[in-house]
């Protein structure tokens, strides 16, 4: 709770001085608007706003969940099996290097200017870090736990399920806090490309428009959007393991 | 110890007297570089029924292999293990480990730890609740059920993986130095209610430790292995009387033992003791 209200002092303590500068040195708002003129654009036509944002918080969500699908299967794929470890593995590590962003294009060809070509590339750019993790994660059990499970014979489904998934957990929302943020960018990518509709259309046009203040506004609904969507792993991950180490001081205190 | 399970055995008393044999054992691990080292060396062994037996010996010394070998978790080289007459190519039944450390899983409370081995097995886990509790109240941690591991002391983890191992209802008790990770009072405290523990239900116990002395307090036989490669140099019977306290330390006999034993490892070049 004291974390909560200091970074809140310091959200509002930076648009502060950001509205003082902008008034002081009379920036121009074609260059910079100040914090106030974004809320007067924002408040102008919520409702146009919340429709775009739906649009791209959909789109970053749907690829969330379908990297998060994927990439766990894929991941206890490549931690059972050799041949996907040497093939699969390898392809999703080399492919890492290719920046995810650059195929966008690439997916509006395929897939057209819809929804489904923003799903697919928040999806591909958000998959690696879940992958990764949770391959990390489910390698990184305790032999000695292994020895212990299979001295009472338990079946390779029991250990994923009862020993390797619970030690992954926390890897695993490392990978997601991640993700979920790359999603984000990915599905403002796709728009970037070809859209009529969302929250990186709203930047694109307005751009061309020249009007900073609705590039600026869409952008800070893009801030607020990025930090709550973050927030939500962190609380799904204090509600699905109380019991680590990093969730322990709240609940011991409880104690 | 009211309402433990005592495990039922007159049946396999009768069978046979012998209820490990470990004959001509070679153990060789191969190294990725290539080339092989050789861990255990022709290893000969015999648990009687119901009896503690201890093995002892420097780092090293292959005593955890052969406890893992025993356990039907590591395979063998050479050689072979029987557990009731039959040759160990998998885990037996009526065997459990507790391991040095007591790696209880974080996620579960101390009951649903002490449930584990029920939930892998696939008992009706309702018709066990009653004997983990009565299993974690023997060891003295009634009350303690739905505290996680990370709330518990290192003697109080330990003591709830010993009852991880028990809701097993185990014949064979596999014990690779399981108080070696504790301090002394705490173990001290441990080694008697283990014996405490073997002495009511005469479970074969099979414990692995370092500890000269916590060898003999406990043991009806020391196990003394060298190393490179393992092997046993010498078997000691301890013929002390039970229940031993930790006062039993004290007497000559006690002494004499602990003296023999480690006079073997100061033979090999260990513990060289003299100033």
């Amino acid at each position: 709770m004291k974390r909560a209200s200091s970074s809140a002092v310091v959200i509002v303590g930076f648009f502060l001085i950001w509205e003082f500068c902008v008034r002081i040195f009379k920036v121009p708002n074609y260059l910079l608007p100040s914090p106030s003129e974004i809320l007067v654009e924002l408040a102008h036509d919520p409702l146009w706003y919340l429709r775009h944002a739906a649009y791209t918080v959909g789109a970053c969500l749907l690829g969330f969940f379908l990297a998060l699908i994927l990439g766990v299967l894929a991941a206890i794929g490549i931690v059972y099996s050799r041949v996907l470890e040497n093939t699969l593995y390898t392809l999703l590590v080399s492919m890492n290097s290719i920046p995810k962003i650059a195929l966008a294009p690439l997916f509006i060809i395929w897939m057209g200017t819809n929804l489904s070509s923003k799903v697919a590339i928040s999806m591909l750019i958000a998959l690696f870090s879940i992958v990764i993790d949770t391959v990390l994660g489910l390698r990184s059990v305790d032999p000695d736990v292994l020895d212990m499970t299979k001295s009472m014979r338990a079946t390779p489904l029991q250990v994923l399920w009862k020993v390797r998934f619970p030690t992954a957990l926390p890897h695993m929302f490392a990978g997601m806090k991640v993700a979920i943020s790359l999603a984000l960018v990915g599905a403002i990518a796709g728009e970037f490309v070809a859209s009529q509709v969302g929250l990186g259309y709203v930047i694109l046009t307005a751009q061309g428009m020249f009007q900073i203040s609705r590039v600026f506004a869409a952008v800070t609904l893009l801030g607020v959007l990025g930090t709550i969507l973050f927030y939500l792993v962190g609380l799904v991950e204090r509600l699905v393991m109380p019991w680590h180490v990093s969730q322990r001081s709240t609940a011991q205190a409880s104690y | 110890m009211e309402g433990l399970p005592v495990p039922q055995r007159s049946d396999s008393v009768a069978a046979s007297d012998t209820h490990v044999s470990v004959t001509d054992l070679d153990k060789t691990y191969r190294l990725p570089a290539g080339g092989a080292v050789a861990a255990l060396r022709h290893i000969d062994l015999e648990l009687r029924r119901g009896e503690f037996v201890s093995v002892v010996g420097p780092s090293g010394c292959g005593k955890s292999t052969l406890l893992k070998c025993i356990a039907g978790i590591a395979s063998v080289s050479g050689g072979a293990i029987r557990v009731d007459d039959e040759i160990v190519v998998q885990p037996p039944d009526d065997m459990a480990i507790v391991f040095q450390r007591d790696i209880l899983l974080d996620w579960r409370t101390v009951i649903e730890n002490v449930l584990f081995p029920i939930e892998i097995k696939r008992l009706r886990k309702e018709n066990w609740i009653g004997p983990a509790r009565d299993l974690l109240s023997s060891m003295g941690l009634a009350g303690y059920e739905q505290r996680h591991p990370w709330e518990l002391s290192g003697g109080q983890r330990q003591r709830v993986a010993i009852c991880r191992a028990l809701i097993q209802e185990p014949h064979l008790l596999l014990m690779d130095e399981p108080f070696g990770a504790l301090d002394a009072l705490t173990r001290d405290e441990l080694n008697l209610e283990l014996q405490r523990l073997w002495m009511s239900t005469q479970k074969t116990v099979l414990f692995i430790t370092h500890s000269i002395g916590e060898a003999v307090l406990l043991s009806d036989r020391v196990v003394v292995m060298g190393a490179n490669p393992g092997r046993i140099l010498e078997t000691i019977d301890i013929d002390l009387p039970r229940p031993r306290s930790l006062d039993s330390r004290e007497t000559p006999e006690f002494g004499r033992y602990a003296k023999r034993i480690r006079g073997m490892f100061e033979a090999l070049g260990l513990l060289k003791g003299k100033p």
